[in-house]
């Protein structure tokens, strides 16, 4: 009873920390503290998606960006996991990648953007080999990690069973390694969508980040901020879905 | 150890033949080969002109680095100890962690204009809550038995901060230092590539722009190798703190 109390508690405030903190920029920028040059009033910016949506100016521009997300997302982590779990499989060229492997996000990789778009043109292609290259160091490492954590009982089951090698890796061990595995999925959409929407900056011929790119260069605000806040609450919805899935499988395995 | 090293070797020439191999497929207007790469870079490290645009990252990185870990730790201890300000902020917290910052960078840019704050402040935003989130954590995480322990030794708050949560959250706030800095590298470059006059960002933005594919990737190796650095460093700092304590 205490504890659902608690938790309602904790609901309202944190509803009213964030219409507070919006409100607070709205004033803001209805008084001209912050200039119209720099932001529009969070009214203005939900005006301006909601006609980016009724009208569908862009309705090209956000498949082409949600089509390249899935694609590079699928490649990254179906690559990433059997990377991942043939890095397991070989301890002595795991641990001096291990440095090399948590450095990765430290340098932006979309450096090489340019060189892919020499290699595949510019479009689709470039763009989707770029989001999943992004992301999919993060599906290996938590490959790797997940598989760290496949109790030894699980795996000399398996071995009791007599299941082969490949049977073994994806009728046991990958549900076995679930919670983790959901993590290494969650990151590497995260990492895909940074690495998508950088090239898109970049160059494109379509997507969101070059329409927010494209209105930032002609001072269109309202459809800038409109295509942003699109842009985030998308990214944040997905990211919503994919925490709780690793919330209840974290729950199932009984892990923290 | 000799093993291990014979491991690292390994590695590195398994390493340099894929992207040799890589060169032959694609060829030098997409991939340069590693020895024209690694010739580059040496002949950068040489250069004058390529310390001034070391030096304005640094400056830049080590600037947004004690913003995020200053920030990020009060922000996390002060929501560690508090824990109903802790369970409103967690969520939050975590969003914006994950949300892709670099689609913020037009807000930044018309925040704070091109230059130095801009690429600072692209750093922090980066940095700073994954320190938060580690350190809350940490605090949280923190034995209660250990508080127990200090009260009934009749430690004061100060005592108690100083020599009883500080070592046992440490392990774990390192480790948020750790994710923090990597990140706040690359927000800070991130920043460079789009709002800056200066700086290694600046300095590849300009490659790409004239597509010289051997300065691309030249930068690239001495920005990771640079990256692994720090990161091997700070894992250092931190398996001492883990064993140490």
């Amino acid at each position: 009873m205490g504890w659902r109390l608690h938790i309602t508690k904790v609901g309202a405030a944190r509803t009213a920390f964030v219409v507070l903190v919006f409100a607070a920029l709205e004033l803001l920028c209805r008084l001209g503290v912050i200039p119209l040059v720099t932001m529009i009033p969070p009214s203005e910016m939900v005006a301006s998606l909601w006609s980016i949506l009724a009208g569908g100016t862009f309705n090209n521009d956000i498949v082409f960006t949600l089509y390249n997300i899935v694609a590079a997302a699928v490649l990254a982590v179906v690559l990433g996991f059997f990377l991942g779990a043939g890095l397991h499989a070989l301890p002595r060229l795991r641990r001096p990648l291990v440095p090399l492997l948590s450095a990765y996000y430290a340098v932006p990789t979309f450096v090489f953007y340019p060189l892919l778009i020499v290699a595949f043109g510019v479009g689709r292609t470039a763009l989707i080999v770029m989001g999943a290259m992004f992301g999919i160091v993060a599906m290996i490492v938590n490959t790797t990690l997940g598989l760290d954590h496949v109790p030894p009982a699980v795996d000399r089951t398996a071995a009791i069973l007599r299941l082969d090698r490949w049977r073994r890796l994806v009728l046991v061990r990958l549900p076995a390694a679930a919670p983790h595995l959901v993590t290494g999925i969650k990151l590497a959409v995260a990492y895909s969508v940074i690495g998508i929407v950088a090239g898109e900056f970049i160059l494109a011929t379509a997507g969101m980040g070059k329409r927010i790119a494209f209105s930032y260069d002609n001072f269109d605000n309202r459809t800038m901020y409109g295509m942003l806040l699109l842009l985030l609450i998308g990214v944040m919805i997905i990211n919503g879905a994919l925490s709780a899935w690793e919330r209840r499988l974290h729950r199932r395995f009984g892990q923290q | 150890m000799t093993s291990r090293r014979f491991d690292h070797a390994l590695l590195l020439a398994g390493f340099l033949a894929i992207w040799q191999v890589l060169h032959w497929a694609a060829g030098a207007d997409v991939v340069s080969s590693p020895w024209a790469t690694i010739a580059r870079a040496v002949e950068l490290l040489g250069a004058p002109a390529f310390w001034g645009h070391v030096r304005a990252t640094l400056a830049a990185f080590a600037l947004a680095s004690v913003i995020s870990i200053a920030g990020g730790i009060a922000l996390g201890l002060w929501l560690g100890l508090r824990h109903f300000a802790g369970d409103v902020a967690d969520p939050i917290l975590g969003t914006l962690y994950s949300i892709p910052k670099i689609t913020l960078y037009p807000i930044i840019l018309l925040m704070f204009g091109l230059g130095v704050s801009a690429k600072v402040a692209f750093g922090v935003i980066h940095g700073v809550f994954p320190i938060a989130i580690f350190t809350m954590n940490a605090v949280r995480n923190v034995a209660p038995v250990f508080r127990r322990t200090a009260l009934v030794m009749r430690l004061s708050p100060v005592t108690t901060a100083a020599t009883v949560m500080a070592p046992a959250a440490l392990p774990e706030i390192l480790a948020g230092i750790r994710v923090g800095v990597a990140l706040t590298l690359l927000g800070t470059l991130i920043g460079e590539l789009f709002a800056a006059t200066s700086g290694l960002g600046f300095a590849l933005i300009r490659a790409m722009d004239v597509h010289a594919v051997v300065d691309i990737l030249a930068i690239t190796l001495l920005l990771f190798c640079f990256a692994a650095c720090v990161n091997a460093s700070l894992r250092l700092v931190e398996r001492r703190a883990r064993h140490g304590g």
